[in-house]
């Protein structure tokens, strides 16, 4: 079996045991190339059907092409697709650096949506080589009630045994991804040839290498117009992913502050 | 379409103790691979400035501000490292608190270790230890670095000493290294290039001992081993779904699913896309199996081949990391996980300890957080299981508390006999016939499905009643009907059976089987039985598979002992019957029943009313 098959099938696996122990479950679907290709394999997994619903946490502030391609994908194939409304700006703590506060934004519509709907599971498309944070979660991560991660005092995770109960009121994170990279996602993308949104692709010598709202997500110089000059790119690029992502940059913690308290 | 060029890679865990220079090493190593995005040196600089420090490597790994700050790594992480032909994924678990916790999570799952001691003060306690940990969790190829050559003098001596003294300590738990390279993480040394400083080694360079360990392969080549996750039916498929642990099938096969011994053949392999459809699957394969007989399959079911099962057993030895907040004592009772499956736990003894301070074996009769311990298992349910040193499925275990996960290990087989019961492997021998009236053709001619109503409750709550009333209102309905209970089965069939724990469970198997028979013949069939244990209705089920229901025939235990038509609880009251149901001897209620009648809430006619609705919606055709 090649590698990518071999990290396909780790994700099938995992995806097969929320499935089945935990419930209700649903999936936060950003639209990008990570959760495009998560939800490419939950087809697989399933043989066909998508059997929990599909959320996007909406700020109402996506690129234009995003919300087309999601339109697109929700109906083609066939998906209990939930655009859940993010609280306006206005509602979220002003001490935070501007351009995080889109993501404290989808942090409280996460939390409500929860506790409105009462999810016990939370598919999300994270992965370990994205951001030195991320590269310290757990495949299965608990939340409390508030949604706090407590990364101080983590569960152990034996082998693939993986943590499924929980107390009442509490919901795990479920990241089928985490052991994939940038890199590995653009060669499945490719290998599959699973759609993704366009503005990936360069254009008059621009491109998005990752998609956030509109305000706060720059393009950066590239002439990769297809996947395998992406792949190419990224092979040789010494810069970081979300470079292109103001709110990576605000301040040392705003990232550590937001995930603290239950950003993805 | 042009393929791209893929990489594997290596997963490779470092342990040490905790000022050799773990974090230097692989922030400098990640810096010699140009592994590190641009920019990240000057960022590491600027935060280390703004802690009054010069330029520190560690904060590489350090994600968390409070990691920072109190300069203590939090938790595992991983580091993806661009060398040579693959990618290798570093592991760090941090070392000195947690460390048990942290090397479990994530790192128990690393082909190789990459052990750091320092040059100057040589093999510490926490060296040994990690080692050793290295060596528990099944972590066989190892490379040493030995760090700070530049504060040595009298290099090469010191190396020859020190390499020497590594090589001795490591044998003595069965490591040989692959190698034990003499490095300087701050100054360079001997990672990317061999060193000036080092003029008598002649390599490998640390990066070079990489690229020679193996990435561990799927273990095709052993045993067939199919963990099932789940039942599909999402269309008109029955799917069982599940990973191929170890070894391969093909369709035609006949797998054998344990526990229980249910046997089908392998009608068709679900591809996960139709671009990809294989008659063969093989180990590391997450799969879809559609079988050639609609057989009772659950989660956590373990398919083999019909010649080489897994062992069977409730009781086994297992090699215990412990990591609850609570000590462990002998007689505890805990849910246990391994593979899909969860039963309960019950601690019998705890035969030896292994501090992971001093390394020592002790005995005790306590294991208290970060103990190793060897103890002995019993389960509520008889498990397949298999040597944690041959499986690295069946062989591993997990132990919750409630809601925690207090500890997890290895299986030791030694001296445990398989309990797979012999008329199992005799059925392997037998071939089936094949009947030239199937069952389908029967129930055409009875206007109706064939099942299996299994009524269960306490003496007294109505289920004789209710078998034989439903049965009259289906039989006048027209219906093809049977009830089984004692009188009909105790003076024939089971009339060599007594009433030990034994017999009692022998009885409720043979009823199982019969029913199943009737079933098969098209007809409906009600059994009357206690049948207080949830394992011998399960194994009731897996008899019968689809058609098989659970009726709960529900009343409190203080009602059907006010009722007490046959004056049973007076004389269990009175001693005169032992081990009665309710009274001196535990019922265990169904967790999920088909369908509860409750005969207090209810009149007669009402229940058995509800029943025949019931049965008239699941048989009908």
């Amino acid at each position: 079996m090649d590698y990518l098959s071999r990290l396909e099938h780790e994700t099938v696996f995992i995806l097969r045991e929320a499935f089945a122990r935990v419930k209700p479950m649903a999936m936060l679907w950003s639209i990008g190339k990570d959760s495009t290709a998560l939800l490419w394999m939950i087809r697989k997994c399933f043989f066909g059907h998508v059997p929990f619903p599909m959320i996007q946490l909406d700020t109402e502030m996506e690129l234009p092409e995003v919300y087309e391609f999601r339109d697109h994908i929700a109906k083609e194939w066939d998906l209990d697709f939930r655009a859940e409304l993010c609280p306006p700006e206005s509602e979220m703590d002003p001490t935070l650096p501007p351009a995080s506060r889109a993501a404290a934004r989808k942090t409280a519509g996460l939390k409500a949506l929860i506790e409105r709907d009462n999810y016990r599971g939370i598919v999300l498309g994270i992965r370990r080589d994205e951001q030195s944070m991320r590269a310290k979660e757990r495949v299965f991560s608990p939340r409390a009630r508030d949604g706090v991660w407590d990364f101080r005092n983590q569960p152990p995770e034996f082998w693939d045994i993986y943590k499924m109960d929980l107390p009442e009121g509490c919901h795990l994170r479920i990241h089928p991804l985490l052991h994939w990279t940038e890199l590995d996602i653009w060669r499945y993308t490719l290998r599959e040839r699973i759609p993704i949104v366009p503005l990936y692709l360069a254009r008059d010598g621009w491109r998005y290498r990752s998609l956030g709202e509109k305000n706060i997500t720059t393009p950066i110089r590239s002439e990769a117009s297809s996947i395998e000059e992406i792949i190419a790119e990224l092979e040789q690029t010494r810069t970081p992913e979300r470079a292109g992502r103001t709110m990576d940059h605000d301040s040392e913690d705003s990232f550590e502050r937001l995930r603290a308290s239950g950003y993805m | 379409m042009k393929q791209s060029s893929y990489r594997d890679q290596l997963k490779l865990v470092v342990a040490g103790h905790v000022d050799h220079g773990k974090s230097t090493l692989i922030g400098r190593l990640l810096h010699e691979t140009g592994s590190l995005p641009d920019g990240k040196v000057e960022e590491l600089r600027r935060i280390s400035e703004k802690r009054g420090m010069p330029l520190e490597w560690s904060f590489v790994l350090d994600a968390f501000q409070a990691e920072r700050d109190q300069a203590i790594t939090i938790d595992t992480t991983w580091i993806w490292l661009r060398t040579g032909h693959r990618d290798t994924v570093i592991i760090d678990a941090p070392g000195h608190r947690e460390f048990l916790k942290n090397m479990i999570s994530g790192a128990a799952n690393a082909d190789a270790g990459l052990l750091v001691v320092d040059a100057l003060e040589g093999v510490k306690e926490q060296t040994r230890r990690h080692a050793y940990l290295l060596k528990l969790l099944g972590i066989n190829q190892v490379v040493v670095a030995i760090n700070k050559i530049d504060l040595v003098d009298n290099l090469e001596a010191k190396f020859r000493e020190l390499e020497a003294d590594v090589r001795a300590y490591l044998k003595g738990f069965g490591i040989e290294p692959t190698a034990v390279v003499p490095i300087s993480a701050r100054e360079g040394d001997n990672l990317t290039a061999l060193s000036a400083r080092t003029p008598w080694y002649s390599g490998p360079t640390l990066l070079e001992t990489f690229s020679s360990l193996n990435v561990e392969a799927p273990a095709s080549e052993r045993p067939l081993r199919i963990v099932v996750q789940d039942v599909y039916k999402f269309d008109e498929r029955r799917i069982v779904a599940g990973k191929v642990t170890s070894g391969s099938a093909q369709v035609g096969d006949t797998l054998m699913f344990s526990p229980h011994d249910r046997i089908a053949k392998i009608a068709r392999i679900e591809p996960l896309d139709h671009l990809n459809s294989s008659d063969r699957i093989s180990a590391g394969e997450s799969v879809g199996i559609v079988l050639d007989e609609q057989i009772f399959v659950e989660r956590g079911n373990v398919a083999s081949h019909f010649a080489n099962p897994p062992v069977l057993s409730n009781v086994f030895r297992g090699k215990l990391f412990w990591l609850g907040d609570k000590p462990l004592r002998a007689g505890a009772t805990l849910k246990l996980r391994a593979g899909t499956l969860e039963t309960q736990a019950t601690v019998r003894a705890i035969e030896s300890l292994l501090d992971l301070e001093s390394l020592e074996h002790r005995r005790g009769n306590v294991v208290t957080r970060n103990d190793l311990a060897t103890v002995r298992l019993s389960t509520s349910s008889i498990l397949p299981v298999a040597d944690g040193h041959d499986d690295k499925v069946l062989g591993r275990f997990v132990l919750l508390d409630g809601f925690d996960t207090v500890g997890g290990g290895l299986i030791d087989l030694k001296g445990i006999p398989d309990q797979r019961s012999n008329p199992a492997i005799k059925a392997a021998n037998i071939k089936k016939v094949d009947l030239l009236v199937n069952r389908s053709e029967r129930e055409i001619r009875h206007g109706h499905k064939g099942a299996v109503i299994w009524l269960t409750g306490l003496s007294g709550a109505g289920k004789s009643t209710l078998a034989v009333r439903t049965e009259r209102a289906l039989f006048e309905a027209g219906w093809q009907t049977y009830v089984l209970d004692g009188d009909n089965l105790r003076h024939g069939l089971n009339s060599d059976l007594g009433f030990s724990a034994d017999d009692r469970s022998e009885n409720i198997r043979r009823i199982g089987e019969v029913a199943s028979l009737f079933a098969s013949a098209g007809l409906i069939v009600l059994t009357a039985f206690i049948s207080p244990y949830q394992r011998d209705r399960s194994r009731a089920r897996s008899a019968s598979a689809d058609s098989f229901h659970e009726i709960y025939v529900k009343a409190s235990l203080e009602a059907c002992e006010s009722r007490d038509a046959k004056g049973l609880y007076r004389r269990a009251r009175a001693g005169e019957i032992k081990e009665f149901t309710g009274v001196s001897a535990p019922y265990e209620a169904p967790q999920a029943p088909e369908l509860v009648i409750d005969t207090e809430q209810a009149d007669v006619e009402r229940c058995v009313h509800d029943l025949a609705e019931y049965i008239r919606k699941v048989c009908s055709r």
